[in-house]
């Protein structure tokens, strides 16, 4: 995989389909067998619909399981086709031409073509669209159907990124024309077919004989997936070997499960960060100075250490994470230092300043403690915080935008445009700082288009440097994804950072041992 | 018996009274929390024209006095309405597919309830009534005690803490029965009881000490009374006059305690079926709080109140029955 560039990767994709193809793992992974796995993110509101999907327990069914999108992300972090073999761009990055492959049927036996492809990117649209996907679908100005198999989007700006947006969870393939169906029995083109759904309850389905992945992905038999929210009864699950694997492990208990033989962690850094935004444009936090005070003010370690138990990575305040291509791990870490903090409240022309902070358990598990955890760390250096405690209910309407200093998380995405235009871009709805500056506006807006990979990783470490020195986030920490498997399965040795259980796709990847 | 038609028609004119209150307070609760369904289903993603325009599709725009009408002209006609959760899709799809209604939401996970109440109470209504007609034949033994203490230290611990107790000895220690009882439609029923013991145990543990505690009080109270004395003077073994002559006359307040306990059974059974990820209405009944799906809540809660109004009534009448003085009233 080395020896293509991530340029000629993305400019013409053909490569990309045969690496699809020939990713076979290297063990040999036997077909049958059953798949129990016990997740949370489970809920009664839950439907095949892809536009209202949000949480584990339906990306890893639908995605996962039912049916597919035009890209891939693999479990490196690569980008492959799944249903598009192919794909190029032009200079500008603005056409996308996409072909598609032959020969797929849905799981109710129509052919797979241009306009399923048309239909399906259409439902995110319309005013009254309330789907996740709406701002990536909206970037597209003109779907065309080229032939039964080749479609060409044109986008309002040109994007290097498009094919990675196409690999979003919200942005299924459903059979044109039989979309209301398909939503309400769940008809995909996906390595298995439902055989029963319960929505909050539990999701059983079958492997679809004539997939075209074939031998090289789906090796079970049935996957059953049991919707168990509570971390205890999910726990026992997987001890009395009821499920076969878990999400979520409850950090106090991991020992325990640690000490079970029979069972394995597997942990991932991914891009998922907890976070302090400020609102920039509001004072005291329209003086840099007064940023950067806070960056030194808040000791991130201990955050680590305290809230995540170990089990994440310190953040250097840029949203950009291990599973993003552009990461930039070498930025010089900022570090707590209370003497800074002071030097630059000086800066700033202040002695000591007085600050709110809002935060509820809504934001993260344990963002109020963390939030007194900065307080106390923050006093050294002449910052005083005063925790507002806010509801749980309510808080993402209530406190989140609105307060000038609040906790919040984000899961991240996989790509550094897709991030920082979903936060970080002058006048976006979820830009939770109110960022707006110039010379980042620039990059961000340059680098979108540019299809040069070193190009790209130049202007995104300067993002990520902007940020990490002036910027009005606190990214004090990155949470891992745990979760755990029993010996009953074999896993690779790469699982996806992306998502929880290697992104989702378990069925498509795993088998039994 | 004409008495006891009306006492039936007065109580149930009066139950559904109280039908009507207990939907009014559950409304208005409802409404008082902060947050409404558009602003939890959208969570991080709560944009104001987002939540407009859900709330808009369900009607939440309107004043609550309209909605609250709405709702219970619907339930009058014997509709309970569709779930926001659903409707919400509905509007997202642009048609409203038949079985979404809150009736077809709720159907199987109450005959889930249901089943689990029912196995419950075949294996706790004997054993509590015959621990308690132990412990009065053999009172102040060390049966008793045993019996008292025992029964007494599992219904004042926690619900949780039981089954977790249950858990560990039963399901991790020894795997004789599983910690997870996902029970699903087209089950063999076998298989549905195994699944269903560990929850049906843990709520024994529950209920028993009430049951059994009153049926011993209600024996002994008895024993003093001159029949009984007749009865032990005539030479009968004391098991004889505590089966035949104490327990029939004692039957009304323990029918009353088994009735409220089942009444428990359907209502209170939330944190066990958490616990054991049992697919009950508990569960659907917090779900639905947690995202302030109202039609539900209201649904959910008018059949808790049933269960309760209808379960009492029948207590009653049973105790009226089995008493021949209030039978046959002068």
């Amino acid at each position: 995989m080395n020896g293509i560039s991530r340029r000629g990767l993305l400019k013409t994709g053909v490569a990309a389909g045969v690496l699809g193809m020939s990713g076979m793992p290297l063990r040999a992974q036997t077909r049958g067998g059953k798949l129990t796995a016990g997740l949370s993110g489970a809920n009664t509101t839950d439907s095949w619909d892809g536009r209202t999907h949000s949480d584990l327990f339906m990306i890893a069914s639908a995605q996962g399981c039912v049916f597919d999108s035009l890209t891939e992300i693999a479990a490196d972090g690569s980008l492959k086709g799944e249903l598009a073999e192919s794909w190029e761009a032009s200079a500008d990055a603005k056409t996308w031409t996409f072909n598609l492959r032959q020969g797929v049927t849905f799981h109710n036996g129509k052919a797979f073509g241009a306009d399923d492809v048309i239909e399906s990117l259409q439902m995110h649209l319309g005013e009254e669209s309330k789907s996740a996907a709406k701002p990536i679908v909206e970037a597209i100005t003109d779907m065309k159907k080229i032939t039964d198999h080749q479609v060409q989007f044109t986008l309002a700006a040109g994007n290097a990124d498009f094919p990675y947006l196409m690999s979003d969870y919200h942005i299924l393939m459903f059979p044109a024309g039989q979309i209301e169906e398909a939503i309400a029995n769940g008809i995909g083109t996906g390595l298995y077919q439902v055989k029963s759904f319960d929505p909050g309850v539990r999701m059983v389905a079958t492997r679809y004989a004539d997939h075209y992945k074939g031998d090289s992905a789906g090796f079970f038999d049935e996957v059953e997936y049991i919707a168990i929210n509570d971390n205890t009864a999910r726990m026992n699950a997987l001890m009395t070997g009821q499920v076969d694997a878990i999400n979520r492990i409850d950090f106090k208990t991991e020992a325990l499960l640690r000490a079970n033989p029979a069972l394995r962690i597997q942990e991932v850094t991914g891009n998922q960060h907890y976070t302090f935004p400020m609102l920039t444009g509001t004072a005291p936090f329209d003086d840099a100075n007064v940023r950067r005070a806070l960056k030194y003010g808040i000791n991130r370690q201990e955050m680590v250490d305290k809230i995540l138990l170990g089990h994440g990575q310190v953040g250097n305040d840029t949203p950009i994470g291990p599973a993003n291509q552009y990461y930039a791990g070498d930025m010089e870490q900022l570090a707590y230092d209370p003497d800074k903090a002071k030097f630059y409240l000086k800066e700033a022309g202040l002695d000591s300043i007085d600050i709110d902070l809002s935060a509820s358990n809504a934001a993260f598990e344990g963002a109020v403690d963390a939030a007194q955890l900065f307080q106390a760390s923050a006093s050294a250096g002449g910052i005083n915080i005063n925790v507002v405690q806010e509801p749980a209910d309510g808080y993402w309407s209530n406190v989140w935008l609105k307060k000038p200093f609040c906790a919040c998380y984000w899961s991240g995405r996989a790509t550094e445009d897709w991030m920082f235009s979903t936060a970080y871009e002058a006048g976006v709805p979820w830009n939770d700082s109110q960022w707006d500056q110039p010379r980042f506006q620039e990059l961000l807006l340059s680098a979108r288009a540019e299809l040069d990979s070193d190009k790209r990783r130049e202007q995104y470490g300067e993002m990520q440097q902007i940020l990490r020195d002036e910027g009005g986030v606190l990214i004090p920490m990155f949470a891992n994804y745990v979760q755990a498997v029993n010996n009953r399965i074999s896993s690779p040795e790469t699982v996806g950072n992306l998502w929880q259980m290697d992104n989702g796709r378990m069925a498509e990847r795993w088998s039994a041992a | 018996m004409g008495n006891v038609l009306t006492i039936i028609l007065q109580r149930l004119a009066l139950g559904a009274l109280t039908l009507l209150i207990v939907s009014i307070v559950i409304f208005v609760a409802v409404n008082l929390l902060p947050g409404d369904f558009a602003q939890n289903i959208l969570g991080q993603g709560a944009t104001p024209e987002a939540v407009d325009s859900i709330r808009r599709d369900l009607g939440l725009d309107q004043p609550p006095v309209t909605r609250y009408f709405d709702w219970l002209g619907g339930v009058l006609q014997g509709d309970l309405g569709t779930s926001f959760a659903q409707a919400n899709f509905a509007s997202f799809t642009g048609t409203d597919s038949g079985a979404t209604t809150v009736a077809a939401q709720i159907a199987p996970r109450f005959a889930n309830t249901m089943f689990l109440a029912m196995v419950t109470a075949i294996i706790a209504v004997p054993l509590s009534i015959t621990l308690g007609v132990l412990a009065a034949l053999y009172r102040n033994s060390v049966f008793d005690r045993a019996a008292n203490i025992t029964t007494l230290s599992s219904i004042s611990s926690p619900e949780f803490f039981l089954a977790y107790i249950l858990i560990l000895f039963l399901a991790v220690l020894n795997p004789i029965l599983p910690s997870l009882s996902n029970i699903y439609e087209g089950m063999a029923f076998s298989e549905r009881l195994q699944k269903s013991l560990l929850p049906a145990l843990t709520l024994t543990l529950v209920v028993t000490a009430h049951m059994m505690r009153m049926t011993r009080a209600a024996i002994i109270n008895l024993l003093a009374s001159p029949y009984i004395e007749m009865a032990r003077l005539k030479g009968l073994s004391p098991m004889r006059v505590i089966v035949k002559h104490a327990l029939p006359n004692a039957l009304a307040p323990i029918i009353n305690v088994i009735a409220l306990n089942l009444a428990y059974l359907i209502t209170g059974v939330v944190v066990v079926e958490v616990v054991f990820v049992y697919p009950g209405i508990g569960q659907l009944f917090v779900d639905s709080v947690k995202i302030r799906d109202i039609p539900v809540v209201q649904a959910c809660c008018l059949i808790f109140a049933t269960a309760y109004i209808l379960l009492n009534l029948t207590a009653d009448i049973m105790s009226i029955l089995s008493n021949p003085r209030l039978r046959h009233p002068k």
